[in-house]
């Protein structure tokens, strides 16, 4: 009992001697160097290269505007908690505004306008909310139309074989997600298939289609999914894949079967840099890139401008949301889509 | 199979021979049921198996010779791979009572030390392969020592480790991944797991098997060898089945755990290198759900998360099962959203199962 006790006792001095150091650390490290506007940017994840381009784009930016730049990430694609309380300590903090990549876009919305009555300016980047109105105004790849380049480029592509094409849809998770369904549904109307409800995939009935399998938006689910919808029909010849990393697995899978001889169509979305050089090397016959870094630079240029004079920015008041555009990258162009190369995708991609 | 049975620390006494003399003079007492019963605690690791049998069965008849072919069942060992080893690793951590939720952040750190370092850093793919078991080695040395020596519950230091080898994956990786081609040049070694063979089978059509799906049936041999027929295997069970037993029985139950997180940490390494191989890329996206799948292969292969009792073989084809149902339903034409309900549904079934056969040794 006694060797206990003196074990407890050491323990805890030790204890609140590191606690002391660490705090003492932590309040040097929160106080403001100097009186700048403080912003913030807030991703779902940090371990995405899509955000990790994101914040860098906003530091730069933020750095070039003289503003004060704190992020926050959630710990996991969904993490609604963690951006919670990441607007409150900004909220906290007495920040002019932020930008957020919502990771519910229903369940952030009390949050957001609890910032905006604070007098906060909200700008929602890459995910809109739902409803889209509730942010002062978002910035994002009208994803849609990213997926209808790609569709109708795999549609020009194949040109009179497209009529009885096999498509295999690489999606990224069974609850549809937003950036899901309407990457999805771009493809098929570019492709020319009946979407019918535009905001749901599955419930088409064009024979073309082969299957939805889910990929996690990794490798190793786009493997996987490739494998199954292969067993389920043999001759699919076009692959839609949710992003790129999903791409190169459905690729491995397409490689062991002996399909890698070009017979088979992968497209993709991002335009991230292993993307675009996988379109290099003829892994994905094309992709929509979008502008990540663009996207966080305009909010920052946004709430700089709302801190000095007051003035919100201008959104398209026909999608409801700035576009921050999206351009096919291929090296077999086709007539009826504009794209640029892989080498000039290259200098424009993220992560 | 026998030996997965409880009555490990019974067995080093000798007293192994009492139980099953009881049981066999009351046989004519039982009904079916209890007779059922009485065989599973036996031999539990028929219950997956035959849960398997039926899988195979019900999809061969719904999804037709599309799921019945040859290259489409070994399409599913493939797919099993990664968490099958994964699976191995958990499975000795659940025998000695404990739970490992830091698994598949360890697997994809070292595939990612492993990648970097050949491809990013130039240094030779061997040493940057063995660099990648160890830095495999180390975490769970980490996880073996926090649970041994600082005592505290398992569940806890491994969601901390959890959280703290997700980071450095993200610190190593830098969010980047390392594309296929540019792994094929640097280092071909760490894709050696994904390349194949081909096995024809007359009538049947031909198989196509990966050295990856060859490594996991040779460690599960080696990892049943060491649990099943040498006393520190037999030391995981006793430590597993009663800690305190355990220890007043003369077993040093903390080096014990010790070497079975560490040597779990080691498996979770080979996880990655296989993971490599299956996906040709190294990339920090991969294995977002491994963690939580490779627990739901050792659940429904039979292993209690009580610990004690289970097995390797049961885990391997807890994996296959899972691995079936997911194929069979797609095939079927089953949405994904159902797959997801049968694989919730078959964990709480074979922990159903697990309880009913506990209640003859209670």
């Amino acid at each position: 009992m006694v060797f206990h006790w003196e074990v407890t006792v050491k323990r805890t001095t030790l204890r609140t001697s590191v606690f002391a150091a660490a705090a003492a650390a932590f309040v040097a490290f929160v106080a403001p160097a100097h009186a700048a506007e403080i912003v913030g940017l807030i991703t779902k994840t940090e371990g995405n290269p899509f955000f990790v381009k994101m914040r860098e784009g906003a530091q730069t930016k933020a750095q070039e505007l003289g503003l004060e730049l704190r992020t926050a990430a959630g710990k996991f694609d969904g993490d609604n908690d963690s951006q919670v309380a990441a607007i409150e300590n900004l909220i906290s903090a007495g920040a002019k505004g932020f930008a957020i990549v919502p990771s519910d876009s229903s369940a952030i919305v009390p949050t957001i306008k609890k910032a905006r009555d604070a007098g906060l300016l909200v700008i929602v980047l890459d995910t809109p909310l739902d409803p889209m109105d509730a942010a002062d105004a978002t910035f994002a790849t009208d994803n849609f139309k990213a997926g209808e380049l790609i569709g109708t480029w795999a549609k020009d592509t194949l040109g009179d074989k497209a009529a009885d094409a096999k498509i295999a849809f690489l999606d990224l998770a069974a609850n549809q997600p937003t950036v899901d369904y309407l990457r999805d549904q771009g493809f098929m109307k570019g492709f020319g298939i009946d979407i019918k409800d535009p905001k749901r995939y599955g419930d088409e009935d064009d024979a073309r289609i082969c299957g939805h399998e889910m990929t996690g938006g990794a490798e190793d689910g786009g493997r996987t999914a490739m494998e199954t919808l292969l067993q389920k029909c043999p001759d699919i010849n076009v692959v839609y894949t949710i992003n790129e990393p999903a791409a190169a697995g459905a690729y491995e899978a397409l490689k062991a079967l002996g399909k890698d001889d070009g017979s088979v169509l992968v497209t993709s979305i991002d335009g991230g840099c292993p993307g675009v050089a996988n379109v290099k090397a003829g892994v994905i016959g094309a992709t929509s890139q979008q502008y990540p870094l663009k996207m966080a630079a305009m909010a920052m240029e946004a709430i700089a401008k709302f801190a000095k004079d007051g003035t919100k920015p201008q959104v398209d008041p026909k999608l409801g949301f700035l576009d921050t555009g999206a351009t096919l990258i291929t090296d077999k162009p086709v007539k009826g889509v504009e794209s640029i190369t892989s080498e000039e995708g290259a200098k424009l991609c993220w992560g | 199979m026998s030996d997965d049975v409880v009555g490990v620390k019974a067995a080093e006494r000798g007293f192994v021979g009492g139980g099953a003399d009881v049981a066999s003079f009351e046989v004519d007492h039982r009904g079916p049921l209890r007779q059922l019963q009485h065989f599973l605690h036996k031999y539990p690791t028929t219950v997956p198996f035959i849960v398997l049998l039926i899988g195979v069965l019900i999809f061969s008849v719904a999804a037709g010779s599309r799921f019945f072919a040859i290259l489409n069942l070994s399409l599913v060992l493939q797919q099993v791979t990664i968490i099958a080893v994964l699976g191995i690793a958990q499975t000795m951590i659940i025998l000695t009572a404990g739970i490992d939720l830091s698994v598949g952040a360890i697997m994809i750190l070292s595939s990612i030390v492993m990648g970097r370092l050949a491809v990013v850093y130039g240094v030779p793919p061997e040493l940057a392969f063995l660099l990648g078991l160890l830095t495999g080695l180390i975490c769970g040395l980490i996880n073996g020592l926090l649970v041994a020596l600082v005592r505290l519950p398992p569940f806890i230091v491994t969601l901390g480790t959890w959280s703290m080898y997700g980071a450095m994956v993200i610190f190593v990786s830098r969010s980047e991944t390392l594309r296929q081609q540019d792994v094929a040049a640097a280092a071909p070694l760490l894709q050696w797991l994904g390349s194949s063979f081909k096995v024809p089978i007359p009538g049947w059509g031909t198989a196509i098997i990966t050295y990856g799906s060859v490594l996991m049936i040779l460690l599960a041999v080696l990892i049943w060898y060491v649990l099943n027929r040498t006393a520190f295997g037999r030391h995981v069970y006793a430590t597993g089945d009663d800690s305190e037993s355990a220890r007043l029985a003369g077993i040093n139950t903390k080096r014990t755990l010790i070497a079975t997180y560490t040597a779990a940490g080691l498996i979770c390494a080979i996880a990655g290198w296989v993971t490599i191989g299956r996906i040709g890329a190294v990339s920090p996206l991969a294995g977002q759900n491994a963690n939580l799948d490779a627990i739901t292969a050792v659940v429904i292969g039979g292993t209690s998360l009580f610990g004690g009792r289970g097995s390797i073989i049961g885990t391997l084809v807890g994996a296959l099962i899972v691995g079936t149902f997911r194929n069979g339903l797609a095939l079927s034409g089953v949405e994904v959203l159902w797959q997801e309900f049968a694989v919730g549904a078959l964990i709480i079934i074979a922990v159903t199962i697990d309880q009913w056969i506990r209640k003859i040794s209670a």
